[in-house]
């Protein structure tokens, strides 16, 4: 579990986040939606320990980050996995070398038992004959299997997706938002997803926070997001042509 | 005061990059992947390059004496000055900052803006230290390259000298062995190393902090270069200056 506590973050004169508090729990994935611009991947890196806030608290199943000695905030580090929005492989490693990286920088396994990990991540997330390709051989889909492979091979306990679906087709991202959901329960994980795309609202999101302007706005279930009266939600859930019409068609025959 | 604010961070970021070593059995073949990019890679273009130079300033030197008092075996003495002392270690740096500054540039630039740097990070792993502590130790290799390319441009001073009809072998080769001072190869050397040091670190700093998307990344290549020919190009004043004046 993740407890937000009103933080905010700057750059310049740019206020970007600007007290958020939320929570985030375990074994579920918790969304983060909104416009692009809204603070979503500056929230994210944020809770990676990429950007330091100002102002406010981060706690890591009871531990505060910013209370934590240099050493011990590398060992939470270790315990986070992050799957970037355009993947961030490495473009001069094979898919096994990206998902064996992790292994070879911070264990002591020997190679067998790092090649026996990596074979069994890269199979969780059905890759099975990408293993000597390289990062620009694969589809945008199997890159996002091999980022999400490369992120969970070390057992995190917190997983980070920044837009993990954006670049794919529909299809497949329904695949990876499914395979991240399944990873998230098999594990226990407490994993936070940036979305602005509603498919995944729908298909896994178990809790969602709306960020707009570097505030959250709301929070709630994907059950009551199709219910909530608040004027910036319902703009952004209804703001695709589809859904438009379909609120409509459900209006006029409710009436 | 940008300037400033710049060469603050570009020593804060030196320091970064001895802190927190990567596992030796990685840096091991990192080192050798460097070696062999930035100076096994660089060998071919610059000895092509010196032994032409080398051929044109002795061509230059022997074609300016026209004054008959003006001994003959000036052609390989001027030809070894300029190569050992100017051509080999700072004329080849400024071509290194375009071969080898604007590769170190744009490659770290990529990791930056396709966020590998951050996946190096989130993972823990100092990534200063990770891509820019091999390039620094392949580059104490650097002087090895630069004494070839000093036989090379000797050599090539020699040919076109000797075959062009600009001089005989015996003079150019009395002029090459006349007044050797030792200090002269120690000089060059000491130059080559701070340079080889300049070559890793400034174009790493350009790409390591840019910012922005694969324009940016040009643009970081070209700045990267203009700033280490500029740095060279002091360097060297100082260095003369201070090791010779
Ligand atoms: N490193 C940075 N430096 C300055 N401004 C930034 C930086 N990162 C993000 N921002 C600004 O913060 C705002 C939110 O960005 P971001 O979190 O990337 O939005 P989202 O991910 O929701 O699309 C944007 O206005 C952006 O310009
Ligand atoms: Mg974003």
């Amino acid at each position: 579990m993740i407890e937000v506590d009103n933080i905010h973050k700057s750059f310049g004169d740019a206020h970007v986040l600007k007290g958020i508090t939320t929570r985030f729990d375990k074994g579920k994935t918790n969304l983060i939606i909104g416009q692009s611009g809204s603070g979503k991947t500056v929230f994210i890196k944020c809770l990676l320990g990429l950007f330091t806030p100002e102002e406010g608290t981060i706690s890591y199943d009871g531990k505060i980050y910013s209370e934590l000695s240099g050493s011990e905030q590398r060992n939470l580090r270790q315990e986070m996995g992050m799957v970037f929005q355009g993947s961030a492989l490495f473009d001069s490693m094979t898919v096994e070398g990206n998902v064996r990286f992790p292994l070879e920088m911070f264990t002591k396994q020997s190679v067998s038992e790092m090649q026996d990990r990596v074979d069994f991540v890269l199979k969780r997330v059905n890759l099975i004959d990408a293993h000597h390709k390289y990062p620009s051989e694969i589809s945008g889909g199997m890159q996002k299997r091999v980022a999400i492979a490369r992120a969970i091979v070390m057992n995190p306990k917190y997983l980070f997706c920044d837009e993990p679906n954006s670049g794919l087709d529909p299809k497949t991202a329904i695949l990876i938002d499914n395979l991240i959901q399944e990873i998230t329960q098999e594990y226990n994980i407490t994993t936070v997803i940036n979305s602005h795309d509603m498919n995944s609202v729908m298909e896994i999101g178990e809790q969602i926070i709306f960020l707009k302007n570097g505030i959250k706005e709301w929070e709630g279930t994907n059950k009551e997001i199709f219910k909530t009266d608040n004027k910036a939600v319902t703009n952004f859930v209804y703001s695709s042509e589809l859904f438009k019409k379909v609120r409509q068609m459900y209006i006029e025959e409710r009436n | 005061m940008n300037y400033i604010a710049s060469i603050g961070s570009y020593a804060i970021m030196v320091k970064e990059v001895f802190k927190k070593p990567t596992k030796w059995g990685i840096m091991k073949s990192l080192i050798l992947k460097e070696i062999d990019e930035l100076i096994y890679g660089s060998l071919g273009i610059l000895i092509f390059i010196s032994f032409f130079i080398g051929g044109v300033v002795a061509i230059q030197t022997a074609l300016n004496i026209t004054s008959e008092i003006i001994p003959k075996y000036l052609v390989g003495f001027a030809t070894r000055q300029s190569i050992i002392l100017e051509f080999a270690p700072t004329f080849c740096s400024i071509i290194m900052a375009g071969k080898v500054g604007s590769y170190i540039t744009s490659s770290i630039g990529t990791m930056r803006v396709t966020e590998q740097i951050d996946a190096l990070e989130v993972m823990g792993v100092n990534a200063l230290n990770y891509l820019v502590f091999p390039k620094i130790i392949a580059m104490l290799f650097y002087p090895f390259i630069i004494a070839i390319a000093m036989y090379v441009g000797i050599f090539g001073g020699w040919v076109a000298g000797v075959f062009g009809g600009f001089s005989t072998s015996a003079d150019f080769v009395e002029g090459l062995q006349l007044d050797f001072n030792t200090f002269h190869v120690t000089y060059s050397f000491i130059k080559t190393l701070v340079f080889a040091f300049i070559l890793a670190t400034i174009p790493s700093f350009h790409g390591f902090y840019m910012k922005g998307g694969a324009l940016e990344v040009g643009k970081a290549a070209t700045t990267s270069f203009v700033w280490t020919s500029v740095v060279i190009i002091i360097l060297n004043y100082i260095l003369t200056q201070l090791l010779l004046g």
